[in-house]
């Protein structure tokens, strides 16, 4: 196997403001991103080569040649839950590599927002829904399964999740393209109505329409277009067989894909020591237990101690290893084919210096990780990528 | 000789203070609680409880013909014997049929039972009985009526109670009735029909029965008799000479409420949980007519008193049911608004039959582990297609971890979501009904119950769920 580490470059990136776009339509959010992104890269419409759409909505590369107006060029619809929009980029990452194109789009968005009802629906893929086995409750409901058995084990309470919330909701007060933009505190997090007990309101990320781009080309490349492009380090996928709700082996307390794709993309970019070689990590924080676990899954610390550095600040913005600088899905809700392409454009805007907000800006950015998440725990499907500056 | 050789009850474990019906009608109060059944509850389910309580320690191979007595079948067209059959996990040969459209019909079931045994058509067959009746808001039907359900199973082997004798007549009355789409039960003027329906058809039974078989009151040793209410259920006994407070099987009516058709098999199960070798039981049902029977208890019946789940045991095992409103919610009468998608495939249903209704899961023949919901490939040795089916509706289990969801689509929110262990190995995933939110923990022992959970297109999607051990 031969490793991917800094061949392909992003040089240009693109997020629409996240939010209840009531007067957006999917195609309207998804010219939002993508003129952002061609604006940054310096490159039209006409340069794109081919290109991957990310949306659990939209059937078809038509949800993208259709709103951009593309010209016939290759497109595929990509469809992976909630990694769905990090997919997009691991499939444009190897069909650079392979040389099949030279310069080529990827776009991640989601319209939740006209669906007449709050909440994302069951999250079962179409077709696959069982009438009686498939929806048993909400995503809230089925992430509480791990909260309760997480506490029971481990000795953790509701205030160290409204810690992390808390946390997450500072960075996204301090993002002007996030949808909740309002700093909280811990007193606020543990009043708030019960979703799904234990997780009440401020434990669940918002409901938000978003969409965000990025364009990509090899890394040889990539100085025609700017000096601060970033690259890809390594990515992940792992994806569960599903039976975490069925088999006695699921302990309820971990994440197992997100531990196995984290030893993928650990082993490709060689990181040995995530605390001290990561800069930034934008995991999937769909709801406040996910972020705890994914500390954990990750190794930023042992299994059953994350209490201890949600108590020390370890995560925060002036933290060892900033978790979801830029507000999280916490803060900019969960588009569910936007999320992971946003999430990158995180991690190269903290890398250009370039948050909007002196605030929010960490120093020095390397290296970080993005991350998604989707299922029902016990059955996820994982995506993640490692991305930074050139060489390191 | 025909008999009976087991029996089973069940009774919701919710109850409804009646006197708080008064304090939103009005009007005469009628005293006492009625048992409701609870949102994910109908007469299939309750005769599957039932059917399943009255089966414990016999082998169900043995089972050559279910029939299921109600006036609440919740399809007019379509078996609900057959999913009875299938919830019980009973052989593909047994024989169904619904008996319905009357107070009667369990006793008619019954005596159906006993010509088949005593034809030699079947050796052993369930009888079920399970109503789920509604009053008309404000009426003293709905603060009479009760939701429950009996069982018992008849044959000619391991006979604890044999029926020696028995009477049958029908008879013409606007006494109760609904037409096709009547959602409550209509009634003629109580003093009219309790007088030439209810009183003049048990008495003509009891005493046609007693002429028949030169039996006198004093023969019996119990009289199990429908009731219209406490008073006119003594009163019909006076009038028969049996006394009352020694003889008259407890009618429930203040426990449980008139539970239709399953009411007289109900009563029987009181009456045989707590008789002794060598009773002798008066058994009188109404409805267009009377059925009479005697009853004689043999030596076996120790045996299957043991342990038995009747009356007693889901009597004393109840939960109040907050207030009236809760009763109009779980009937359906006062519909809030949710969102259901995707819910009913009668393919899926059909296909999967086997773990959605009979819940059997597959144990791996390789490794020996439970699969389920089935699969093909093992979970745990991924060995292919070597599963040997097994039944895990009546397995011990604990749960693993919950979570108590306040967002998703119930009528009787939150839904607790749940993990469960069986301890025999194997993971079941489902909700938990029949529950106080207040009281679940990691680690309690559950059961699993066979629920309705949800409806879309005209399909009732039944499946099981899991409750805490009902205690007294």
């Amino acid at each position: 196997m031969e490793s991917i580490k800094d061949k392909v470059a992003i040089v240009g990136m693109g997020c629409s403001k996240f939010g209840e776009r009531w007067d957006c339509s999917a195609w309207d959010l998804v010219v939002e991103a993508a003129y952002e992104a061609f604006e940054d890269a310096g490159v039209g419409p006409k340069d794109i080569q081919a290109a991957w759409s990310g949306t659990l909505g939209f059937a078809g590369g038509q949800s993208l040649a259709y709103p951009l107006k593309l010209d016939y060029i290759p497109i595929n619809r990509v469809e992976n839950l909630c990694g769905t929009g990090l997919e997009t980029i691991r499939a444009a990452t190897y069909a650079l590599i392979a040389k099949a194109y030279d310069l080529v789009l990827c776009v991640g968005f989601e319209k939740t927002k006209d669906r007449g009802v709050g909440g994302l629906g069951s999250g079962e893929p179409m077709g696959g829904v069982h009438p009686v086995f498939g929806i048993q409750a909400t995503p809230p409901g089925r992430y509480a399964l791990a909260a309760t058995k997480y506490f029971a084990m481990y000795g953790a309470e509701k205030k160290h999740l409204a810690m992390i919330s808390v946390k997450s909701h500072y960075n996204g007060a301090r993002n002007p393209k996030a949808h909740l933009r309002r700093e909280i505190t811990v007193e606020q997090a543990l009043a708030a109505p019960i979703i799904a007990w234990p997780l009440g309101l401020f434990d669940c990320c918002g409901v938000t329409d978003g969409a965000a781009a990025a364009i990509l080309c090899r890394a040889e490349d990539a100085p025609k277009f700017r000096k601060d492009y970033i690259t890809v380090k390594a990515l992940g996928n792992s994806a569960g067989p599903g039976c975490g709700k069925m088999m006695t082996d699921y302990d309820w307390v971990h994440w197992e894909e997100t531990y196995r794709a984290t030893q993928q993309v650990y082993q490709q970019a060689g990181i040995k020591d995530p605390r001290k070689e990561l800069d930034l990590v934008e995991c999937h924080d769909c709801f406040s237990i996910a972020e705890l676990m994914c500390y954990e899954a990750m190794g930023f610390c042992e299994r059953g101690k994350a209490k201890h550095d949600i108590e020390a600040g370890t995560f925060a913005l002036d933290g060892e290893v900033a978790f979801n600088a830029g507000g999280g899905l916490k803060s900019f809700g969960h588009p569910v084919g936007a999320s992971g392409v946003r999430e990158v454009y995180e991690i190269y805007k903290q890398i250009q210096g370039k948050a909007e907000e002196p605030s929010r800006q960490l120093k020095n950015v390397q290296l970080g990780i993005a991350h998604n998440q989707g299922g029902h725990p016990g059955t996820f499907m994982c995506s993640m990528g490692i991305f930074g500056v050139p060489g390191r | 000789m025909a008999g009976i050789v087991s029996y089973g009850a069940y009774i919701p474990i919710y109850r409804l203070d009646r006197s708080l019906i008064w304090l939103s009608w009005g009007g005469l109060p009628v005293a006492g609680e009625s048992a409701i059944a609870n949102f994910d509850e109908d007469s299939i389910t309750m005769a599957v409880e039932a059917g399943n309580n009255c089966l414990q320690g016999i082998n169900r191979v043995q089972v050559d013909a279910l029939f299921m007595a109600s006036t609440t079948t919740p399809y007019k067209e379509k078996q609900c014997a057959a999913i009875v059959a299938e919830a019980l996990d009973l052989k593909r040969g047994v024989r169904t049929a619904d008996f319905t459209n009357s107070l009667r019909s369990a006793t008619t079931a019954i005596q159906a039972a006993l010509d088949a045994v005593a034809a030699g058509s079947a050796n052993t067959v369930l009888v079920t009985a399970a109503d789920c009746r509604m009053g008309h808001p404000s009426t003293a039907d709905e603060r009479s009526f009760g939701d429950g359900a009996a069982a018992v199973l008849i044959g000619k082997n391991n006979v604890v109670a044999t029926v020696d004798a028995s009477h049958t007549h029908y008879d013409d009355i606007m006494y109760q009735w609904r037409l096709d789409d009547d959602l409550f039960v209509r009634s003629w003027e109580d003093r009219f029909i309790i007088e030439h329906g209810y009183q003049d058809n048990v008495v003509e039974a009891v005493k046609g029965l007693m002429a028949k078989y030169d039996l006198k009151p004093a023969d019996f040793s119990r009289a199990v008799l429908f009731a219209y209410d406490t008073r006119r259920h003594q009163a019909v006994a006076r009038k028969l000479g049996f006394d009352v407070q020694t003889q008259l099987q407890d009618s429930l009516f203040s426990t449980v409420g008139n539970t239709g058709a399953a009411y007289t098999l109900m009563m029987l199960v009181g009456a045989l949980e707590e008789a002794k070798t060598g009773a002798k039981i008066l058994v009188a049902s109404y409805g267009d007519g009377a059925d009479a029977f005697v009853l004689n208890v043999g030596r076996g019946i120790g045996k299957v008193q043991k342990n038995r789940r009747g009356i007693k045991y889901h009597l004393e095992s109840k939960m109040p049911l907050p207030s009236y409103t809760h009763y109009l919610r779980y009937r359906g009468l006062l519909q809030g608004s949710f969102f259901f998608e995707n819910q009913s495939a009668a393919t899926i249903q059909w296909r999967d039959r086997s773990w959605n209704i009979s819940c059997r899961g597959g144990k791996c023949l390789s490794c020996g582990n439970i699969n389920f919901p089935p699969q093909r490939i093992c979970m745990y040795c991924q060995s292919k297609d070597q599963f040997e089916e097994v039944r895990l509706a009546d397995r011990k289990a604990k749960l693993f971890t919950f979570s108590k969801d306040s967002l998703g689509p119930t009528l009787d929110p939150p839904i607790i979501l749940c993990i469960l262990d069986f301890d025999e190995g194997g993971r079941f995933y489902a909700q938990m009904t029949d529950r106080d939110p207040d009281k679940i923990e990691v680690g309690m022992p559950v059961e699993l119950t066979f629920r309705w959970m949800h409806s879309e297109r005209g399909i009732r999607n039944y499946y099981w769920k899991c409750r805490p051990l009902r205690q007294a």
